[in-house]
């Protein structure tokens, strides 16, 4: 256990890697553990690489394979490490009918990323998503858990500086 | 003695009705996530403050969606019911102090006809809701959805506790068969069909499951109801598991909907310490206990069986279809999963009675069925009507029609999975079988309309690139079919098209659709054959002429600046992400269209329409 535990420890804290173990325990004896015990990992180590994987097939008695399959099947696990800020760019149907895309390239000049890249400096994630739910306030940008509304490719300067 | 919950419910809704009688003042005030968006949370808090600094005891009421979310914040005033939209913070103390104070009406904050210009005071007398018909939806707006009290107070459980009381299993079951009531998620399959499929087959634990992954783009209704009525689906379930012999039951939601999470898990923790979930409901022998779900961003999750595989904690990949899920489904038990917004259909149906539900609709499609309304639409927002309501009734008289005086051109119906409708098709009264018959289908009831500046290979482009990112990869006909229409589309769109390449698009959407085992793959070809179908020209004119007649598709356009209509504001300049625009003050200004990116930037900011795109 603790050869394993130097290697998580390589990225995450010591409270981290204790709060994966509980996380892991609490779910261990549950049927369909795997993705709440990844929802929660995520949130509690921001992304799963690896060596999270590892503990976690060991935790649940559960073939690497099978952990790896999950998170790579699933569009909101991610594998590295991710910005302060997530931007999500709305590219349902009633925001990309509305001018949704047009949102997106500007985001990429402007961070000069791709969509699902992070920014050098760590601070902004961009991330395209397929629809809030929002689709009456289109074209929709959220930025972490703030809905913005009525974007234009001219507004997203004056969004973005709120967040720094 | 503990009191009999039924009587104790009863008894709590007496209270409730006296506390929210006929003259008694509060307000409602919609906390959708639209409206949340608009700042609708902040004007709350802003009321409740305004009214303490003021020494008034109004209530404030934060309900679920009340659907116009064209038009948030928005609120009702009890009793006089007066429907103020657009409220800003700033609006607060003037409502307090004049309407709420002295009963005056506030004349900017009420909605205006922009069709007669009149001027209209309360919600049902706006033409958006006019020809609705809100059973399902419409009592979002009336409760807290915290609260389990104020949906006691409209009625609610009341259903739960006749089914329990006077009904049988098979006497449920045979109501909602006779009142017609079909899947609202997409396939239109009898709900009572599955239940006594269910109920039927042998193994045990049986299961219910409320499928809540609502993923197609353009379709919100499911999470309004999931955030603003929770109680209405638990109940549902409770009844259903109740008709099947289930003992447990599951809400699988998408991971994007955290608020609906949260009321769900406070609604079914408020409904067990009632009585009304968990072990010996109301006094009987019957025991229900419901758990939540979270997806992790899958599409293909709401497919039945990969929902099942994805509760189970594994890659959601569906299955083939010759096991039924009510025989072998979550765990390979015996299974019956509905829609979020069935569900909610069915404390209506065992409440008023199956005459009263099947009296409503269509012929093949009874009830009621809300739709989200959205795109190039002055009124977006969630509507319930009416099956058989025509498509203009929807479009015009309610939607209002589009925005900017510009044309129709056509209507998505059914997600991903469904096609477009033109505007000579506007008059079909929408069912599940009418759609499907025009080639497109219900879906889970997104309608995004498109005017004359959408163009149809582009869309069916967007949903191709949707399906090929969605498909899980199982079957090669859908996994590598999908790509390829994809790719073609890319290149038509970029002016590469080839002759014969429609052909050989509906030559492949064949193959794929025949070759897939889920829905996924059998619709994905949908919004390619239905704008083919429709709007064979502007497929023809990309690949001949390359021209884009939308001017949509970059490649095959470019923007100028028309000197008659330019007076030189230099807003355009201003806006240009790319330094693209130049030109000096009251002088018309030029476009370089090496640096152009063809945003559309500009185009929203001139005032005088003087860009011009060919």
């Amino acid at each position: 256990m603790k050869a394993e535990d130097t290697e998580l420890l390589k990225e995450f804290t010591k409270e981290q890697v204790a709060k994966l173990n509980s996380i892991i325990e609490k779910f261990k004896s549950k049927p369909g553990g795997l993705i709440p015990v990844l929802e929660e990992a995520q949130v509690a180590l921001e992304y799963i690489p690896i060596s999270v994987q590892k503990r976690i097939a060991t935790g649940l008695n559960l073939p690497l394979s099978r952990v790896y399959g999950v998170v790579t099947f699933y569009s909101f696990f991610t594998m590295t490490p991710r910005g302060k800020h997530t931007v999500r760019v709305c590219l349902g149907t009633a925001c990309y009918v509305r001018g949704g895309k047009a949102l997106t390239d500007t985001l990429e000049k402007q961070f000069g990323i791709k969509q699902g890249e992070t920014t050098p400096d760590r601070m902004f994630t961009l991330e395209s998503v397929r629809c809030l739910g929002a689709c009456g306030l289109g074209p929709v940008i959220v930025v972490d858990e703030d809905v913005h509304g009525r974007i234009k490719p001219g507004k997203v300067k004056e969004v973005l500086s709120q967040y720094n | 003695m503990k009191e009999n919950p039924d009587t104790q419910a009863r008894r709590v809704q007496d209270d409730l009705r006296l506390n929210y009688g006929p003259n008694k003042k509060f307000i409602t005030i919609c906390a959708g996530t639209g409206c949340r968006a608009y700042g609708s949370l902040k004007v709350k808090d802003a009321l409740e403050a305004e009214l303490k600094k003021q020494n008034m005891n109004v209530e404030v009421l934060a309900t679920g969606c009340f659907g116009f979310c064209e038009k948030g914040p928005m609120l009702v005033i009890h009793p006089d019911k007066y429907f103020y939209q657009q409220v800003k913070v700033e609006d607060v103390p003037e409502i307090v102090s004049k309407t709420l104070a002295k009963g005056e009406v506030i004349g900017r904050l009420l909605y205006r006809d922009p069709d007669t210009k009149k001027t209209l005071f309360r919600e049902e007398d706006l033409p958006f809701y006019k020809k609705q018909l809100r059973v399902v939806f419409g009592r979002n707006g009336m409760i807290d959805p915290t609260r389990i009290d104020d949906y006691l107070a409209i009625d609610g459980y009341q259903a739960l506790g006749k089914a329990l009381s006077e009904m049988t299993p098979e006497g449920v079951i045979s109501e909602v068969k006779k009142a017609g009531l079909r899947g609202r998620g997409g396939g239109g399959f009898h709900a009572a069909f599955k239940w006594e499929g269910a109920r039927r087959a042998h193994g045990s634990p049986k299961y219910v499951i409320a499928n809540g992954d609502e993923g197609d783009p353009g379709a919100y209704m499911d999470r309004s109801l999931m955030e603003g009525n929770p109680h209405s689906i638990i109940e549902g379930m409770i009844i259903g598991a109740y008709a099947v012999g289930a003992q447990d039951g599951y809400i699988y939601v998408r991971n994007e909907y955290p608020l609906a999470v949260t009321h769900l898990t406070m609604a079914i923790a408020s409904a067990k310490e009632a009585g009304l979930l968990g072990k010996n409901i109301l006094g009987t022998n019957f025991s229900f206990d419901i758990h939540i779900t979270k997806g992790a961003g899958a599409f293909v999750c709401g497919e039945s069986s990969a929902l099942f595989a994805s509760i189970e904690g594994r890659a959601g990949e569906p299955r083939a279809k010759y096991v039924h899920a009510v025989e072998k489904g979550l765990w390979d038990k015996p299974t019956a999963l509905n829609n979020v917004e069935t569900w909610a259909n069915v404390p209506l149906i065992i409440n008023r009675g199956a005459d009263w539900y099947a009296a409503i609709g269509t012929e093949g499609s009874k009830g009621t069925k809300i739709f989200s309304l959205v795109g190039k639409i002055n009124n977006t927002g969630l509507i319930e009507v009416p099956m058989g309501t025509t498509l203009y009734e929807i479009i015009y008289d309610m939607g209002g029609g589009i925005p900017n005086g510009r044309k129709f051109k056509a209507v998505q119906t059914g997600g991903p999975s469904g096609g477009c409708i033109p505007e000579s098709l506007l008059d079909i009264p929408v069912d599940f079988d009418k759609l499907y018959e025009v080639g497109s289908m219900m879906g889970s009831g997104g309608m995004i309309v498109m005017d004359d500046r959408s163009c149809m290979v582009d869309v069916a482009r967007y949903f191709l690139a949707f399906l090929q990112e969605e498909s899980c990869g199982k079957c090669v006909p859908c996994r590598e079919g999908v790509r390829r229409m994809n790719n073609i589309l890319e290149d038509i769109c970029a002016g590469k098209g080839r002759e014969g390449d429609v052909e050989l698009l509906e030559k492949i959407a064949t193959g794929v659709a025949d070759g897939s085992l889920c829905a996924l793959g059998g619709s994905a070809p949908n919004p390619v054959l239905s704008t083919i179908k429709y709007f064979r020209e502007e497929y023809e004119a990309h690949i001949k002429d390359h021209r884009c007649p939308a001017g949509v598709c970059k490649a095959l356009i470019t923007y100028s600046i028309i000197p008659e209509k330019c007076t030189g504001c230099g807003l355009c300049i201003k806006v240009c992400p790319t330094q693209a625009t130049s030109g000096e003050k009251k002088k018309a200004h030029k476009i370089n269209n090496d640096k152009c990116t063809r945003c559309g930037a500009c185009i929203e900011s001139c005032k005088f329409e003087a860009i011009l795109v060919k």
